[in-house]
C-alpha cells in the first residue's frame, strides 16, 4: 500500500511530477525571495574567495569579481541546499553513492578507471564553467528560470546548450569510444 | 504574504549593509535548494547516466523535467506579474554571449556529465567524479573567465547584443499572447514525446 512516506522513500518519481514541483518552486521563489533559482555564479563567487584566500584578497581587483560581488549570498546558501537536499532524497530512498567514481554509461565504453573519468571531469567542469559564465548562466538559471520568464537571452542559451551538448555526446560515445 | 523590494543602484550601499542584519534570505535560499535538490534527485537529474542520456537521445527525463517545470513555472509567473505581485528577472544577452558561450558550455555539459545545478544535486547523492573532478573543474574554468572577463567584455560579449528582452516585448504583443501558444506547444511537445515512447 502506498503512504505517504513511501512517496518520499521512493528513489524515482515521475519526471512531470518533478517538473511540475520545479515549476511551483520558482513561483515561490520569485514570490518570497524575488528571484529566479539559478546556481553557476555561485562557482564564480567561490572561486574569487579562493583566489583571495591565496592570494590575501588579489580577486577582489578583478573587474567580474567586482561585479558579482563575492560574498555568501542567497543563491549560494541555495546550491548548497541542493547538496543537502539531494543528499537527504538519495538517503531516505537508499541511493546513496558514495564510492562510485566511474558512473555505469561511462564505464560501458571507457573502462573503470577512476583516475581517467577524474580528469575527463575536471576537463570537462572547465570547459562548463567558463562557457556557464560566458552565457550568462546555465541550465538553471537560463535553461529553467530564463526560458520560464520567455527571456530571449535564455531560450537562445538554453537551444544552443543542447545543440553543443548533443553533438558532443554523440562525438564522445560514437567516434571516440 | 512578503512581496519583491526592488532597492535602486544608488542605495546599494546600504541594502548592503540592511543584507548583514537580516540573514532571512539566506535561510530561503538555503530552503529553496533543500527542494530543489530533493527534486532533482528524485527526477534522476544527479546521475550522469540519465544527464548523458539525454543528449545521447536515448533518456528524455532531462527534457521532461525541464519543459514542465518550464510550463508551470510560466503560467504562474506571469500570473503573478499580471497581479503585479513579482517582477521579472530577465539576463541581458548577445549572439556572442548565448550561441558561442552556450555552444561551449554544451561541450563541458556533454563532457562533464552535470551541469552546475545537477553537479551539486550529485555531490549529495554521493558521486565521487561529480564531488572531484567536476566540481574543481567548474570552479576552475568560472576563474579562468574571471581572468579573461576584461578582454573579453567589450568585444564577444557584446557582439549581437539584444539586450535583456523578453519574447512578448521583442513582439510587441500583449504577454498572454506568447504565454498561452508556447503553453500549448511545450504541452503537445511532450504529449509527442509519450506518444514516441521517448
Amino acid at each position: 500500500m502506498e503512504t505517504i512516506a513511501s512517496v518520499f522513500t521512493a528513489t524515482h518519481w515521475s519526471p512531470y511530477a518533478v517538473g511540475i514541483g520545479i515549476g511551483v518552486l520558482s513561483w515561490l521563489s520569485f514570490l518570497i525571495s524575488g528571484k529566479p533559482i539559478a546556481t553557476s555564479t555561485t562557482f564564480a563567487r567561490t572561486g574569487g574567495m579562493i583566489e583571495n584566500f591565496v592570494t590575501g584578497g588579489k580577486a577582489d581587483q578583478r573587474p567580474y569579481y567586482k561585479k558579482i560581488k563575492l560574498l555568501i549570498n542567497w543563491q549560494w546558501m541555495l546550491v548548497l541546499g541542493v547538496v543537502l537536499g539531494s543528499f537527504l532524497s538519495a538517503l531516505i530512498s537508499g541511493d546513496l553513492q558514495f564510492g562510485v567514481w566511474v558512473p555505469s554509461l561511462w564505464a560501458s565504453a571507457f573502462g573503470d578507471s577512476a583516475v581517467l573519468r577524474g580528469f575527463v571531469a575536471l576537463a570537462g567542469g572547465v570547459i562548463l564553467g567558463f562557457g556557464a559564465r560566458f552565457a550568462g548562466g546555465c541550465t538553471s538559471g537560463h535553461g529553467i528560470s530564463g526560458t520560464l520568464q520567455l527571456a530571449v537571452s535564455s531560450w537562445v542559451s538554453a537551444i544552443f546548450f543542447f545543440i553543443g551538448g548533443i553533438i558532443t555526446a554523440h562525438i564522445i560515445y560514437l567516434v571516440i569510444a | 504574504m512578503k512581496t519583491t523590494q526592488h532597492v535602486p543602484k544608488t542605495t546599494r550601499e546600504a541594502k548592503d549593509t540592511s543584507a548583514k542584519k537580516d540573514r532571512r534570505p539566506l535561510f530561503f535560499g538555503l530552503g529553496f535548494g533543500i527542494l530543489f535538490g530533493f527534486l532533482l534527485h528524485k527526477g534522476g537529474a544527479t546521475k550522469y547516466d540519465v544527464i548523458v542520456g539525454q543528449l545521447l537521445l536515448t533518456d528524455f527525463t532531462v527534457l521532461k523535467i525541464m519543459l514542465s517545470a518550464v510550463v508551470t513555472g510560466m503560467i504562474g509567473v506571469y500570473l503573478m506579474k499580471s497581479l503585479g505581485w513579482i517582477k521579472l528577472s530577465i539576463k541581458g544577452g548577445s549572439f556572442g554571449m548565448n550561441v558561442l558561450g552556450a555552444l561551449i558550455f554544451g561541450v563541458g555539459f556533454a563532457v562533464l556529465g552535470y551541469c552546475p545545478g545537477t553537479i551539486a544535486g550529485a555531490i549529495g547523492n554521493g558521486y565521487l567524479d561529480a564531488i572531484t573532478g567536476g566540481t574543481v573543474g567548474i570552479v576552475l574554468g568560472t576563474w579562468i573567465f574571471a581572468v579573461m572577463y576584461p578582454r573579453l567584455k567589450d568585444g564577444i560579449l557584446k557582439k549581437g547584443d539584444f539586450g535583456d528582452i523578453t519574447f512578448p516585448q521583442l513582439m510587441k504583443v500583449n504577454e498572454w499572447v506568447v504565454v498561452v501558444p508556447a503553453a500549448v506547444l511545450i504541452i503537445l511537445i511532450l504529449v509527442w514525446f509519450e506518444r514516441a515512447g521517448f
